[in-house]
């Protein structure tokens, strides 16, 4: 049975409820609790967001519409309606800020607000406008203008109500019901079981992108393994050399490790989806689609990051650049599952950098995303790794432009000429984000970027930073 | 008795929204949250694949058989009219033998549970006929395809003015739609009663409207269909005419089933089946003089109207007239072109037409300014309309209350411009990667519907033996603040506090023959009809209160909620009650229209605006010359409310509207693919502004003591629509910023929404430009 505190009571999830279910559609189609909206069901609006304490035990905003309520086993959930009861019958303070600050015009959208303000709120960062952006970055408001919101998060935010998570049973390996089989394996072993016995099951880690499946496409699979519970999969471990980062590994968890070794790859995290999105989504998810649009495959390829992947039949290491072997094909066999990603320490001076651009600066998938790893020695470049997401149906190196640089004194023409070569590397697509020729143009144009950056010449570089 | 500091929510007063404290708690309720009779169905829509293509045939018999399914209708099964069209007709419910866009609904499936309608709706077999699809403007301007006869606004000889002109200058120049985005998606829940008539609460901006389509699908009269909406989960202006389609597709199912039917769009259906913001292609030639003073403009608007007529006519009037935006300009002849394409119909969208109107005026005098090698407010400055000449505008009306020129130079002062100016030319001479920009937008907006019938409003006032006051109106809520400045003018009207005036649903069984709630006027129009009302109530009130005191009715004088009477006094409730007791009705409706507004459709001439509103805001940007990136560093704006009847309410409508007015012309960008279906139809493809995008310095400044020169509610004046283009500003600034890469001398090549490809092609193109001619 699937069981998770809802608002401070524990609740049962009663059988007959499809284990896929989004959380939305349960509180809102069940339930009756109707405060938190559907604003797109594709989790970039916000409108739906709830707080989920985890593993973690901390607030964490979540997308009840792309949770399903399988995911929500042995945690505890919190919406709209259970914050006055966890403020002894008052309004929590980001409530009242909202109210008294006229945060609120059509109030759709608000619920949604409230849920990420709180988990700002009790998250301790420090309040300033870059983290309430961050926190913020995965709710729309079409009536405010924003400014009243950011006004109450900094009026409400700056101290936590007191908030002790409630003890949850723990979760159980498998749910049944409605005619759906959801497996959520607590050790390697038995995911690498379920994985050869169901090799065409869903595999779902956080449901950011296979959620869509379901809350838009309303699919019912029969069988979902879902991973986030594989102890081995959430670990982050750092050796000597590198971190190795379990698939499963939400963004929010490797995120501080991350931008520790590479801060432009954690910058680049920050605006992977939003809090809300980070706190469900994994890296091993974002390699395990394919998606010639993930942000971080073209990190990992520059930065010459491997992956294990592990079936009963044993593991095997492959560098990540070969296993994405065309438009959403990977080298992934039946029964194989990511187990985990090693992304190495910077060597000696080596520089790393990416760049991403999209039309919106948060919560915007890339037009082009360029990912440069770069060792100078004496003015030259001594090696250089470089590769692009958006370019192509898969993640790809640059190798022509790494060609051009090697060797070469690093230099803006130098640089240039390189981002030239782009158009041997790559022959991209023209769509809806961006077409063809400006996607090789500003391709290009980050090799600029990229001189003038490490070049230090410029104070201001991007115009986010100004 | 304005501005009363003895009640609480007195006109003047900053009050929050009614619903604020609804909102934060998850307990304002919405269509969706509703609690619904036993048996309610969900529905789910077939809608076109196709562009433009006949339909051979439907079969439904297997969608009929699938689980759950109650029915499943096509237009075959509309007993009304199949025509739910706002201002002409033939506007199909449901496509009718030909579909003439992607996303057009072709049948629709009630099921006990959305997911068995939607899987149902998947059996549906439609046989098409694929036919040519017009997708684009020019094709259907080429091929003089409109959805109504094409207007102009004639003043004087443009042609003969322009020849006689020392300089000329002429270009093109387009803007894209936008979708409303909306956070609530268009919904109605449509529940039948006894002899067929039907209650829907419907999202809706215009519940008249729906009640009438509803009525004309159904085979109905108007008194057997009620509509009713609380409030809006935002509208924008999406909801309408938009919404009638919804209500009547839930209301046949309604009624064929006899059960409650829910149809909610979700997001994608909602983008693809429902109309947007009208994008335009403008062309225009202007002559002036040496100093910038034009004397003529030819300007062409070719708007995309889509497959249908819908508000364009209303929505294509309000560009042409206001093309000039706050210039006078002798000689006109502005040329409206509704091209009628394969895509979904255009519809209403804050500013109607405005912004479009202003994009290509605001183009073209810069145009003149590069042209002359002058500052662009230079150019403005010689232009504004006069005050005792120079103050007609092309479309014949008076411009009697301009204060364009000082709200221009109050805010410059305000904010120190030339600094700024000098600020943003030192930023770019030290950085060669990011440029900066900085412009000025003025605003001038005619308030009243373009359409003088609809000016008029209604409201319901009743006042219970306890005092309690029960107001109801024929406006909508969308967010907007309307209910809560309604009720202030209750309130300063009695001299009550607000808490004791109850706000209601809006219901055409209450208050009949709505206008849209639209074109800003909403409290204008809702609050001088409530005015009415509860100034008759007073009256009867107070002569109850004279008689029962011996003094006479000018002796009385409600205040504090008191009724005094010389020495003698009630408190309101005890009054009230006396009042009961003296058999006097304590219910009231008010009427309002408002007065001096004629139009002539035919000659395209009259009074169409009851006054003007005012304002103008200075952007500035950054762009990154090499991605294209641009964000907005600034915006200072001055906006006229008159004596705004809410300071607070207002403030965050200005904030709205420039924040949505920005994403319009930067990051929100409309794609079709060559099939003509939208490629950008959910939030992870159109991108709206989040809260990073917001300038990180905005100022908003009400300008002060500027009651409005004509009787308006309290001398207040409309503030919905206005401050959405004084984001024109941010697109105006991206421009200057590739416009100084050229040294100034260049007209950059840029439209509207100035994405990161636009922004460095306008670059590019700007360097090559500056190399090529110096």
């Amino acid at each position: 049975m699937i069981r998770f505190v809802l608002n401070g009571a524990l609740h049962e999830v009663p059988g007959g409820v499809p284990p896929t279910t989004t959380m939305l559609d349960y509180l809102r189609d069940r339930l009756r609790m109707t405060g938190t909206k559907e604003g797109c069901a594709e989790g970039d609006c916000g409108a739906c967001t709830v707080v989920r304490y985890g593993a973690s035990g901390k607030a964490e905003a979540v997308n009840s519409c792309l949770m399903q309520v399988g995911q929500a086993d042995g945690m505890e959930i919190l919406t709209v309606e259970g914050l006055e009861g966890a403020n002894g019958g008052a309004l929590m303070p980001v409530q009242q800020a909202m109210a008294e600050g006229d945060g609120t015009q059509c109030g759709f959208c608000t619920p949604g607000f409230i849920g990420a303000l709180y988990a700002l709120q009790q998250s301790g960062e420090k309040i300033d406008d870059a983290t309430i952006h961050d926190a913020l970055a995965g709710n729309l408001c079409r009536c405010t203008g924003y400014r009243p919101i950011v006004d109450a998060a900094h009026a409400a935010c700056a101290s936590a109500v007191p908030y002790a998570p409630a003890k949850v049973p723990a979760a159980e390996p498998m749910h049944e019901a409605a005619g759906q089989r959801f497996h959520a394996p607590a050790t390697l072993a038995e995911l690498l079981d379920l994985r050869a016995a169901h090799p065409n099951a869903m595999l779902l880690a956080g449901g950011t992108d296979l959620g869509l499946l379901v809350s838009k496409s309303r699919q019912r699979p029969e069988i979902v393994i879902h991973t986030a519970r594989v102890a081995e999969l959430r670990r982050i471990e750092e050796t000597a050399d590198a971190l190795v980062i379990g698939a499963a590994a939400t963004y929010t968890e490797a995120l501080p490790l991350i931008e520790r070794l590479y801060p432009s790859f954690g910058t680049l995290i920050r605006r992977i989806g939003s809090g809300q999105i980070r706190n469900l989504g994994t890296i091993g998810g974002n390699i395990g689609n394919a998606s010639p649009i993930g942000d971080t495959p073209p990190c990992l390829i520059a930065l010459g990051a491997t992956l294990t992947l592990a079936s009963k039949a044993g593991e095997r290491e492959i560098a990540i650049e070969d296993f994405f072997l065309d438009y959403r094909k990977t080298d992934l066999n039946p029964g194989e599952v990511i187990r985990s990603i090693r992304l190495p320490k910077p060597a000696k001076d080596a520089d790393f950098r990416v760049y991403k651009i999209s039309k919106r600066y948060d919560q915007d998938i890339s037009a082009v995303v360029g990912a440069f790893a770069l060792v100078l020695d004496g003015g030259k470049v001594k090696s250089a790794r470089i590769a692009f997401g958006g370019m192509a149906a898969t993640p790809k190196r640059a190798t022509a432009a790494e060609a051009a640089l090697a060797g070469m004194a690093w230099t803006e023409e130098a640089a240039a000429v390189a981002g030239d070569s782009l158009s041997s590397d790559f022959a991209p697509i023209s769509d809806h984000r961006a077409t063809s020729s400006y996607r090789l143009r500003v391709a290009r144009n980050l090799f600029v970027r990229l001189h003038r950056d490490l070049a230090g010449t410029e104070a201001d570089l991007e115009v986010v930073g100004l | 008795m304005d501005g009363s500091k003895g009640i609480s929510g007195a006109v003047h007063t900053s009050f929050r929204h009614d619903s604020a404290l609804k909102h934060v708690s998850g307990k304002a309720v919405y269509i969706d949250d509703m609690p619904v009779p036993a048996g309610t169905q969900e529905t789910a829509l077939v809608l076109s694949p196709h562009a433009h293509a006949r339909v051979v045939s439907i079969d439904v018999s297997a969608a009929r058989a699938a689980p759950g399914v109650s029915a499943v209708v096509t237009a075959a099964d509309i007993p009304g009219h199949n025509d739910i069209a706002p201002v002409r007709s033939g506007e199909p419910a449901l496509a009718e033998g030909i579909v003439d866009y992607v996303g057009a609904p072709v049948a629709a499936v009630a099921a006990n549970t959305y997911d068995e309608a939607f899987a149902a709706a998947k059996l549906v077999k439609v046989e098409y006929e694929v036919l040519h699809p017009v997708l684009t403007i020019e094709e259907a301007w080429e091929k003089k395809l409109f959805v109504y006869d094409p207007p102009k606004i004639v003043h004087g000889d443009a042609e003969d003015a322009i020849a006689r002109s020392r300089h000329t200058v002429s270009g093109e120049v387009r803007c894209g739609g936008q979708d409303h985005f909306y956070l609530e998606s268009q919904i109605a829940l449509a529940v039948p009663g006894e002899d067929r008539d039907i209650t829907v609460y419907s999202s809706t901006q215009h519940p008249s409207e729906v009640q009438k389509g509803v009525g004309e699908v159904l085979g109905l009269p108007a008194n057997a269909v009620t509509v009713e909406v609380r409030r809006m989960g935002g509208g924008f202006g999406g909801k309408e005419s938009q919404s009638t389609i919804i209500a009547a597709i839930a209301a046949l199912l309604a009624d064929k089933t006899r059960k409650p039917v829910k149809l909610r769009l979700r997001r994608d259906d909602d983008m693809t089946a429902t109309g947007k913001r009208h994008d335009f292609l403008f062309r225009y030639t202007l002559g002036f003089d040496d100093t910038g003073r034009i004397d003529g403009a030819i300007i062409d608007m070719a708007a995309r109207a889509g497959n249908v007529a819908d508000l364009t006519p209303g929505v294509l009037t309000r560009a042409l007239c206001h093309g000039s935006n706050a210039y006078y300009i002798p000689n006109v002849t502005f040329r409206g072109w509704p091209c009628k394409t394969n895509t979904v119909s255009n519809t209403a969208f804050r500013g109607f037409g405005g912004p479009q109107g202003m994009i290509v005026i605001e183009t073209a005098v810069e145009h003149v300014a590069r042209h002359l090698g002058k500052t662009v407010d230079g150019i403005r400055a010689v232009n504004w309309y006069g005050t005792e000449n120079r103050n007609v505008a092309p479309y014949g009306q008076t411009v009697t209350d301009n204060v364009m020129p000082e709200i221009v130079d109050l805010l410059c002062r305000e904010i120190d411009y030339g600094a700024r100016v000098k600020a943003v030319e030192a930023f770019n001479a030290s950085h060669e990667t990011l440029k900066k920009g900085i412009a000025l937008m003025p605003v001038m907006f005619g308030i009243s519907f373009n359409v003088p019938t609809l000016n008029q409003a209604g409201a319901l006032v009743h006042v219970y033996a306890d005092g309690s006051v029960h107001l109801n109106h024929g406006g909508t809520e969308m967010g907007q603040g309307l209910f809560v400045k309604v009720a202030q003018v209750v309130a300063s009207t009695f001299e009550i506090d607000i808490e004791n005036i109850k706000i209601s649903a809006t219901r055409t069984d209450k208050v009949p023959n709505t206008s849209a709630t639209a074109a800003s006027a909403g409290s204008d129009l809702n609050g001088m009809a409530a005015l009415a009302a509860a100034t008759e109530l007073k009256e009867r009130i107070g002569g109850v209160v004279a008689d029962h005191f011996g003094v006479r009715l000018e002796a009385v004088e409600f205040r504090q909620n008191r009724v005094y009477a010389g020495n003698e006094s009630l408190s309101f409730p005890e009054a009230a009650e006396l009042a009961w007791r003296e058999r006097v009705s304590l219910s009231a409706t008010g009427f309002y229209k408002t007065p001096d507004v004629h139009w002539n459709p035919a000659t395209m001439t009259g009074h169409p605006f009851y006054y003007f509103t005012y304002g103008a805001c200075v952007a500035e940007v950054a762009i990154d010359t090499l991605t294209g990136e641009s964000r907005v560093l600034a915006a200072d704006m001055l906006q006229d409310c008159g004596l705004s009847l809410n300071p607070s309410i207002d403030l965050g409508q200005i904030e709205g509207a420039f924040v949505q007015g920005m994403g319009w012309v930067t990051s929100e960008e409309l794609v079709w693919d060559d099939k003509g279906r939208l490629m950008t139809h959910g939030p992870s493809t159109y991108k709206i502004p989040g809260s990073r995008d917001v300038p990180p310095h905005f100022k908003v400044h009400l300008l002060e003591d500027a009651p409005n020169r004509v009787p308006t509610i309290f001398r207040s004046k409309a503030v919905g629509e206005p401050p959405l283009m004084l984001a024109i500003s941010v697109w105006l600034a991206i421009r200057d910023a590739v416009s100084r890469i050229g040294g100034n001398r260049h007209l950059p090549k840029l439209d509207a929404p100035a994405t990161p490809e636009a922004i460095l092609a306008a670059v590019e193109d700007m360097r090559a430009r500056a190399v090529a001619g110096g």
